[in-house]
């Protein structure tokens, strides 16, 4: 067989393919990695929102720029200001095209003046290069020789200060920092995708299994629980966080303009920082859109539980929900209008709610608004009462603590 | 209004107490809970008996918490959180297991391991039990009717329920009748041969009860046990953070947020009678209170016999009340361990440590466990239900380190003799011998233990009988009966006093629909 026509092992499979159970696999980015371990995704659900769950997120794109002009690239392409980050910080972001509209989402860490990490989902280089013409920057991928596990949940912090030659008590919220777990040198950035306490964790490839043996030895005692994506998916609808392709399409993927989502639209304003000095891509049609408004606006759906029940018991059932994050379109109706759609949908066990990311459009997407999301029942189309609330439905003490 | 009065008083910071207190102040009522304890959850409480070990001392699980208690009260905001409680393994004595999970495969695989006949029997009877207990399930909600009485409202809820049971179709009124008669060995003999298997699901149907599994009307309780299953996504089954103590913590933190007050080293010695009509409470301490409604979520011989003076009630009232049975049956042990219990049939540790684990052999062990308790012994080779709380919830215990709840029966309440210092001892020492036969370790293991007998119970929760119930669920105290006939609708015969508890339809679990039903009524009654 052709390599190429493989899907790619992490530098985790070793461990996580064994420890598989449901031999569930999800492609993520040309990988292979765990949808779910175990039949049914509670227990890794619960790893994540009550103990410690590890993640293998290595499929992340990653991007090291480094140069003297690495700050100004980054200032360049994304919404951020990145010339008032300091080293060691870390900004989730944005970044668009010339019309404002979002390109893709991720993090960028200062690992140094001259250097930084960026994460992305969809392959950025070509984007990167392009904006760093004239500049006296090195872009380099690193996405295969870098491997990442997210370790999230409420005793992340203890496990990882069980193995790690450092506390990590005074890491702050997206913080990063290096230190090493044995004779492993690891960079632990305190992020993620969950909206839960935790962190991600950064090591060279050949030395990644140390990094997972030496966590999951030392989570034992906390119930670290490894955690396939499916889980993940549902904590991260909790947290309010989307995802390229589930729930916006890339601009330069898009093939008509009306799948296209600027960051306002994505509820990101508070990304955008048109405060900030010189040029960034999107900038001029930002500022158009922020003096217009936004006709557009992704938020959070509740589904009154009452009234689905009452569809259901129509035909003498009680409500059938999926029991994991669905990414699947559903119309969002006013008063039997559609004015939006639900782009990923998922019970909450820790809420008891059935919740949703909804594009609505103006005005209906003001906190408290009544509107009805589409639900099949028995094989018919009905709709569901539901109110627009803020974002992000969970957000726990224990996060930013 | 004055400091200490009211509009409603709540006698009992139990989890009916409390949801009682939180429904009442949400309809915008003045409302004061009061417990006599130092801390709210009545027999729903998690203590630190040792210091790191918490144990869900009493009650151990969450299963029927009602879904709109939840909603209402916006329970998930105010703490709570269900973790799953996945499994049920029985060890058995030929050093093999049953295990069932909620996933249809493995389970099915499992008792075909052991017997295939009864593997297929297993889906369909699962099925049975839950549409029996779809059918049955909306009785539970009702406010019972007074098939004596000739009010309208009696008449409208006998109108209800005459409308609900005509909607059955005769195979399943005919099912119904059987169940709730049978008993759970006839039931179980008819479906299944595996020992084991018969063994562990017959042990549903006798919990909290004085009966054994031959008993009539032990089929009833089964089904009560698939109630859960058709809440769909909302079932509440599973173990509650920080343990049962976590259920009644984020109830008394919405009842608060709603504006009730929770006061706790209240002890309430009688109900104020004040021409005719319950006018408040006063305290041991002497301290009153008053209010148009006092409502008690005390156990039934409590409510009526001990804060309220006989003479306000009616002969036959008092007879019907003296004669409700309380009998507990049943007791806890929670032990501290420094290691997890290893059992000879699971060697390691496994994934069913994170469900129950259950010592019921077969029927025969637990009728001849109900055979000496019948006699005022206690079973020298009890039926167990365990959890390692632990393994589900890692605040429970220190790192490393495991706390293990043990729901024991029979213990009788009328244990010959009396209990007493060496009687407990002995029956923490017959849990403890049984538990090493299945997993050696154990006492080695053991870092503290506390020993509950149903005279503790009483002593501890105030309940009195210690029937983990408030009032054994058997036909004969169930629906319009319970806690008396013509006083099942929450209300009593003294005006201005009603009844929320365990010991009021539709009976006990961490269910609250007691608690909510009540409050619903009071404010029927005070809007007229």
């Amino acid at each position: 067989m052709l390599e190429t026509l493989e899907l790619k092992r992490t530098p985790f499979h070793e461990r996580t393919s064994r420890l598989s159970v449901a031999q569930n696999w999800r492609r993520w980015a040309g990988y292979a990695v765990v949808g779910s371990y175990e039949l049914s995704l509670d227990h890794e659900y619960w790893a994540i929102r009550d103990r410690a769950a590890l993640i293998d997120v290595s499929p992340l794109m990653k991007y090291l720029i480094e140069g003297p002009d690495a700050a100004r690239l980054l200032h360049k392409v994304t919404t951020r200001d990145i010339h008032k980050m300091g080293v060691g910080q870390v900004y989730y972001t944005g970044w668009c095209d010339e019309e404002g509209k979002l390109l893709d989402d991720g993090t960028v860490s200062r690992l140094g003046d001259q250097s930084f990490r960026m994460t992305s989902a969809e392959p950025s280089l070509r984007w990167l290069a392009m904006n760093a013409v004239g500049m006296d920057v090195k872009v380099a991928e690193v996405t295969d020789q870098m491997a990442a596990l997210s370790l999230q949940g409420p005793k992340s912090r203890a496990v990882l200060n069980r193995c790690c030659n450092d506390q990590l008590d005074a890491l702050k919220y997206f913080r990063l920092m290096n230190t090493s777990i044995g004779d492993t040198p690891i960079s632990v950035s305190r992020t993620g995708y969950t909206g839960d306490l935790g962190y991600e964790i950064w090591v060279e490839a050949e030395q990644a299994l140390a990094v997972w043996d030496a966590l999951m030895e030392a989570g034992d005692d906390y119930g670290i629980t490894p955690c396939g994506i499916l889980a993940m998916d549902m904590a991260r609808v909790e947290a309010g966080l989307f995802m390229v392709d589930a729930d916006y399409t890339a601009a330069n993927h898009a093939w008509i303009e009306g799948q296209k989502s600027s960051p306002f639209e994505m509820g990101l304003d508070w990304t955008v920082n048109l405060n900030k000095q010189g040029y960034f891509v999107g900038r001029k049609a930002l500022e158009r859109e922020r003096k217009a408004g936004s006709a557009w606006k992704l938020v959070g759906l509740e589904v009154d539980w009452v009234g689905l029940e009452r569809l259901f018991a129509e035909v003498g059932l009680p409500p059938q929900i999926p029991d994991m994050a669905v990414r699947a379109s559903l119309p969002v109706l006013a008063e039997g209008k559609q004015v939006g759609y639900a782009s990923t949908s998922t019970w909450s066990p820790v809420l008891k709610k059935y919740i949703a990311l909804a594009h609505l459009q103006r005005p209906h997407y003001e906190p408290g608004t009544s509107l009805a999301m589409e639900v099949t029942v028995e094989h018919h189309r009905r709709h569901a009462p539901a109110k627009v609330v803020k974002l992000p439905f969970y957000d726990p003490a224990w996060k930013k603590k | 209004m004055p400091a200490n009065q009211y509009d409603a008083i709540i006698i009992g910071a139990g989890h009916n107490g409390l949801i009682a207190g939180a429904y009442l102040a949400r309809a915008g009522k003045k409302v004061v809970v009061l417990e006599r304890r130092e801390m709210v959850g009545g027999a729903a409480v998690t203590e630190e008996i040792f210091p790191g070990y918490r144990f869900t001392e009493f009650s151990y699980v969450v299963s029927l918490l009602r879904p709109e208690i939840i909603r209402d009260l916006e329970l998930p905001r105010h703490g709570l959180k269900i973790l799953p409680l996945p499994s049920t393994v029985t060890p058995m004595d030929n050093g093999d297991y049953l295990a069932a999970w909620p996933d249809h495969e493995p389970t099915r695989r499992e008792i075909y391991r052991h017997s295939p006949r009864d593997a297929e029997a297993a889906d369909e009877y699962g099925r049975t039990m839950a549409r029996a207990a779809k059918a049955i399930k909306p009785v539970l909600s009702l406010v019972p009717p007074d098939p004596s009485s000739m009010s309208v409202r009696d008449m409208l809820g006998l109108i209800k329920l005459g409308q609900y049971a005509r909607s059955l179709s005769e195979k399943e009124l005919y099912r119904i009748a059987k169940l709730v008669t049978q008993s759970s060995a006839d039931l179980l003999n008819e479906w299944f041969e595996f020992d084991p298997l018969k063994g562990t699901k017959s042990a549903s149907g006798i919990i909290g009860t004085f009966l054994g599994p031959h008993s009539p009307g032990t089929a009833y309780v089964l089904l009560h046990h698939y109630m859960g299953e058709i809440d769909g996504a909302f079932r509440a089954w599973g173990f509650a953070k920080n343990g049962t103590g976590g259920v009644t913590a984020a109830i008394a933190a919405s009842a608060r947020a709603l504006g009730a007050e929770i006061r706790t080293g209240a002890s309430v010695k009688q109900v104020i009678v004040k021409g005719g009509r319950a006018a408040g409470v006063a305290l041991d301490n002497g301290d009153e209170f008053h209010a148009k409604v006092v409502m008690s979520a005390a156990d039934p011989k409590r409510s009526f016999l001990s804060f309220v003076e006989s003479k306000h009630f009616p002969d036959d009232f008092v007879e019907q009340i003296k004669n409700f049975r309380v009998r507990g049956s049943s007791g806890k042990v929670n032990i501290a361990l420094s290691e997890l219990p290893q059992f000879t049939c699971l060697p390691g540790e496994s994934p069913l440590h994170r469900g129950a684990i259950s010592i019921s052999p077969s029927m025969d062990y637990i009728e001849r466990a109900y055979d000496e308790a019948k006699y005022g012994q206690c079973s020298k080779n009890p039926y167990i239900d365990m959890i390692i709380p632990s393994m589900i919830d890692r605040d429970m215990a220190p790192p490393g380190h495991h706390v293990m709840s043990c729901f024991v029966q029979y213990a009788p309440y009328d244990i010959e003799g009396g209990w007493d210092d060496s009687k407990r001892d002995a029956f923490g020492e017959t849990v403890i011998s049984t538990i090493e036969r299945y997993a050696p370790n154990i006492r080695r293991a053991i870092v503290g233990k506390q020993v509950i007998t149903p005279k503790d119970i009483e002593r501890i929760a105030g309940i009195t009988g210690g029937n983990i119930f408030h009032g054994e669920l058997l036909l004969h105290q169930l629906f319009f009966l319970r806690p008396a006939p013509q006083w099942a609708d929450f209300r009593t015969p003294l005006p201005g006093y009603y009844f929320g508890a365990s010991g009021a339809h539709p009976g006990g679990g961490v269910m609250g629909a007691a608690g909510k039903m009540a409050a619903l009524e009071v404010l029927k009654d005070w809007h007229g």
